[in-house]
């Protein structure tokens, strides 16, 4: 039984029901990203070089491509989810608010996508 | 109406600075380095699919005093990030929260993140002059 108001009913008043969801979709990313980051680090600081042949075969290899992958898509997620907070918490105005908040998330998209994709060029070698 | 000063509860700046609120802003401000630390490595990539040319000049950017700079404050950022970063969520799980063992958890992951660091880049040269 709800206790709201018809007029707040349609209004859309009240809890958005998505209070816990950004905050587990944080800590989930950041649990993700603790071995994908370190696979990372471990893996450039173990070739032999970080010239072009070096790096091109490196992540042309199936596995390097495929967990560059998914480390540039759960990292760009992660850190949409962390500016957002950082907005949310120091923009006050609605109007700025909005603006950023439309600006961080064309930025994480084009970001993660332009990444995805030089990825999947170096992998798919063309 | 007229404006006139209400009383306000009070607010952070009563506060003493110490570690736990350093700690935390530090693993903001370096969550905000690593999504910069993003768009450097989207060029990297970028510039890897463009093939040699690109990346070559990709390369010379990142070697730059200003690159290396970069570099360097990044894998501190990440390394600082990751131990705080587990630190949080040992506190979410519910454990950690003593006095002593929240002191203890900050300085380790400070010490950890800047020794790491060192670390890395003490490999990094080394392997480079080899």
């Amino acid at each position: 039984m709800s206790l709201q108001s018809p007029l707040g009913r349609v209004l859309g008043l009240g809890s958005a029901k998505d209070g816990t969801g950004h905050w587990w979709a944080q800590r989930v990313s950041a649990v993700a990203l603790i071995p994908l980051t370190l696979w990372f680090m471990f893996s450039l600081m173990a070739l032999p070089a970080l010239d072009y042949p070096t790096v091109r075969a490196w992540l042309s290899f199936p596995l390097s491509g495929f967990l560059a992958l998914l480390l540039v898509a759960v990292m760009t997620y992660h850190s949409y989810l962390g500016t957002n907070e950082v907005v949310e918490d120091y923009v006050h105005s609605a109007g700025m608010k909005v603006l950023s908040l439309l600006l961080l998330r064309f930025a994480h998209v084009l970001v993660g996508g332009a990444s995805i994709f030089a990825i999947m060029r170096v992998a798919f070698g063309s | 109406m007229p404006a006139r000063a209400r009383p306000t509860s009070p607010h952070l700046n009563i506060y003493r600075w110490q570690i736990g609120n350093s700690l935390s802003i530090l693993h903001r401000l370096t969550g905000i380095a690593l999504a910069l630390g993003l768009l450097a490595l989207c060029y990297w990539l970028v510039s890897l699919a463009g093939g040699e040319q690109s990346y070559a000049a990709a390369a010379k950017r990142f070697a730059s005093p200003v690159g290396l700079f970069g570099l360097v404050g990044w894998t501190f950022a990440f390394l600082y990030h990751l131990l705080n970063g587990v630190r949080h969520l040992f506190w979410d799980a519910g454990y950690g929260f003593e006095r002593t063992q929240r002191h203890a958890s900050g300085w380790f992951a400070v010490a950890g993140s800047i020794a790491l660091t060192l670390s890395v880049w003490a490999l990094i040269w080394a392997g480079h002059r080899s």
